[in-house]
């Protein structure tokens, strides 16, 4: 936790819409201009120190969630403020320093990596990019520590591969230890290790925890709640551009209040054959989120909906017997 | 026990390489399935669980070379190459290749698409083939109204829905489906599997579902086999292979598989895969492995009975080597 108890990313009810290409003769005809209301309303907090999983299907926004709080897109509005400075619309010089303080790892380290380059030339990189560093010496340094970071140790022995020359997880190595070369304050990770073999996912996920234990904020955004349950904090789970429900991870996932949480919880499948759950499966898939629908944007394939959710959206709130930071936006919660 | 449908003896794949040298894709691999029975193929990347269902198929690519039994209903498939596959091809024995759900022609009519394996197999043509088009969609929870869609008119679900259709449209016996759900939603996911459940039940569909995923297989399939390195190194119960596993890269890929119960500890399992381009000695998960003992590095361990109906590829199941060390 930062000294005056503030978090250290404050999220506020950020809504980001992206509009829907009308085409030449769309545009012409007096076509209605449609947005796709990616984010709808997405408030939340993130503490040094913590993981946040940001959890959901396609189309729920979790991932413009991320790009919006990184700023690679632009908020229709809302305020997204990091170590209490408004950043939502920040740009030039203070967004430059804004992306040194907030790092990203993408999902696919064998595309992230430039292959003409060595893992040293990588990490040195984002220093060259942002003038830091000072003397080459120095940067050597750095980029040395990165490696050892990472989990890349010892470092001499890295330093001059190419991208082919290394695994599916040393290249993940690679990617956060170029990412944490400017010591942020931040790491976003896009389904960190959804591209990686399972033998050696748990390397990467124990390596994100650590960085975490360390006092380094990370947000998570993953579609896989096995790995939520073991790794993270906290959980939001996103549908259709809201956050619906939101608490400690083990809790949510253990006695999920709202009823897309449970739906979602009950299709996991579990390793142990005898843990077969009660699936409630869910007809149809997420529907498109330039047409949300009105009332509660789950009703339609809600199986406990009553007439009243076709008309009341509802709002993140604590359910009744739920512990502190559990929250559900459900009138039956 | 009734007659298997299918049965896979000695399996090995070679694939020849462009700097020279053979790639040992798959090193001797036997199962038999039941009619009707669902198995999975299960194992990381690298393991050979595709080239095995490939080779099944007939549709390795040129560079390939095969030897082993692939016995459906009792005849050779392999015995003379194309000649003897292809009359059994998508007739009798059909897949589901992964990202198949994206491999539609985007400019055809999805129900001509699922028709044209009928017309070629001269299954039914014409009006009778758009009639049994419908009657796949219907079956694999599409409306029969659908037929005339484009594929960009259906979500990623309903195309991985028509995908296996197309591979049912010749009726087949068993129905080899490569990781179908990857890059499916959770929900749809769900969806899916229980489509193939019910198929494989109401009709009497042999399942061999491969994939890298444990807990799908641990779910959906009674039985499995657990490839490394091109082979088989446990094949029994799913219920056993969880509960009581007699090979250590078993245990450990499931130790390595983080459970919605949160409560044991995710492992990572150290080193990579061996290389296929090279004779291994002794046992190929030796390097990796958490209970070597003297035999390991150098005697290849064979399949052994350790109970019914379940066998390992481990050292450690071999009373009289473990006796001697």
């Amino acid at each position: 936790m930062s000294v005056n108890g503030t978090p250290l990313l404050e999220v506020e009810n950020l809504v980001t819409h992206f509009p829907v290409p009308r085409g030449v003769v769309g545009a012409m005809s007096g076509k209605p201009k449609r947005v796709v209301r990616a984010v709808d309303g997405v408030s939340f907090a993130l503490r040094e120190g913590e993981m946040l999983a940001l959890v959901g299907e396609s189309g729920s926004g979790k991932t413009t969630t991320a790009q919006t709080i990184l700023r690679l897109v632009k908020p229709e509005s809302g305020t997204v403020r990091f170590e209490g400075e408004d950043i939502s619309s920040v740009s030039g010089r203070r967004l430059r320093a804004l992306r040194h303080r907030v790092q990203l790892i993408f999902q696919d380290p064998y595309e992230s990596l430039d292959p003409r380059f060595r893992v040293q030339a990588t990490i040195e990189e984002p220093l060259l990019v942002h003038g830091e560093g000072g003397r080459r010496a120095e940067r050597e340094e750095r980029v040395r520590d990165a490696l050892t970071r990472a989990g890349l140790t010892p470092p001499e022995l890295y330093l001059d591969r190419y991208p082919h020359e290394l695994s599916g997880g040393q290249r993940q190595r690679v990617a956060i230890a170029a990412s944490l070369v400017l010591d942020p304050k931040l790491l976003v990770a896009d389904e960190p290790v959804s591209m990686l073999d399972v033998s050696i996912r748990a390397g990467i996920l124990a390596l994100l925890d650590d960085l975490r234990r360390g006092g380094l904020a990370i947000l998570m955004i993953t579609h896989d709640l096995s790995t939520v349950a073991h790794f993270a904090d906290r959980i939001a789970v996103m549908y259709l551009g809201r956050i619906v429900e939101e608490g400690p991870a083990r809790e949510v996932i253990a006695e999920p209040r709202h009823p897309y949480t449970r739906a979602l919880v009950s299709v996991v499948p579990r390793r142990d054959p005898r843990a077969a759950a009660d699936a409630q499966i869910l007809r149809g898939e997420t529907p498109n989120p330039v047409a949300i629908p009105p009332g509660c944007r789950f009703h339609p394939r809600c199986p406990i909906a009553i007439p009243e959710c076709k008309t009341i959206d509802p709002e993140l709130r604590a359910p009744a017997g739920a512990r502190a930071g559990h929250l559900a936006a459900c009138i039956r919660a | 026990m009734s007659a298997p449908v299918l049965e896979v003896q000695g399996l090995h794949v070679w694939f020849e390489l462009e700097r020279g040298g053979e790639l040992h894709a798959v090193q001797g691999v036997d199962f038999s399935l039941q009619p009707g029975e669902r198995f999975g193929l299960v194992g990381e990347s690298g393991c050979g669980k595709t080239t095995t269902i490939l080779a099944l198929m007939g549709l390795l690519p040129p560079s390939a070379s095969v030897a082993g039994r692939v016995l459906l209903d009792g005849e050779d498939l392999l015995a003379r190459g194309e000649e003897t596959v292809s009359p059994h091809r998508w007739t009798d024995i059909a897949m589901v290749f992964q990202g198949a759900m994206n491999a539609f022609n985007p400019v055809k009519r999805i129900g001509d698409q699922i028709a044209e394996p009928m017309k070629l197999h001269g299954v039914s043509d014409g009006r009778a083939a758009r009639q049994h088009v419908g009657e796949l969609l219907e079956r694999v929870g599409i409306p029969a109204t659908r037929t005339s869609s484009f594929p960009h008119e259906f979500s990623g679900g309903m195309r991985q829905r028509a995908a296996i259709a197309m591979a049912l449209a010749c009726e087949p016996k068993v129905l080899l489906a490569d990781e179908p759900t990857t890059a499916l939603d959770v929900m749809v996911q769900a969806q899916i599997l229980q489509l193939l459940v019910e198929l494989a039940d109401d009709f009497d569909l042999t399942l061999v579902l491969v994939t890298h995923d444990l807990p799908i297989v641990a779910q959906v399939c009674p039985r499995a086999a657990v490839m490394y390195a091109g082979e088989i190194v446990e094949i029994g119960m799913t219920d056993t292979l969880y509960h009581d596993p007699r090979h250590p890269y078993a245990r450990l890929l499931f130790a390595a598989t983080p459970d919605l119960s949160g409560d044991s500890e995710v492992v990572s399992i150290p080193g990579t895969p061996p290389r296929l381009d090279r004779e291994i000695a002794g046992c190929p998960f030796a390097p990796r492995c958490d209970r070597t003992f003297a035999p390991c590095g150098t005697v290849k361990p064979r399949l052994l009975t350790t109970g019914p109906g379940h066998a390992a590829a481990c050292h450690l199941n071999d009373p009289a080597l473990k006796a001697a060390s």
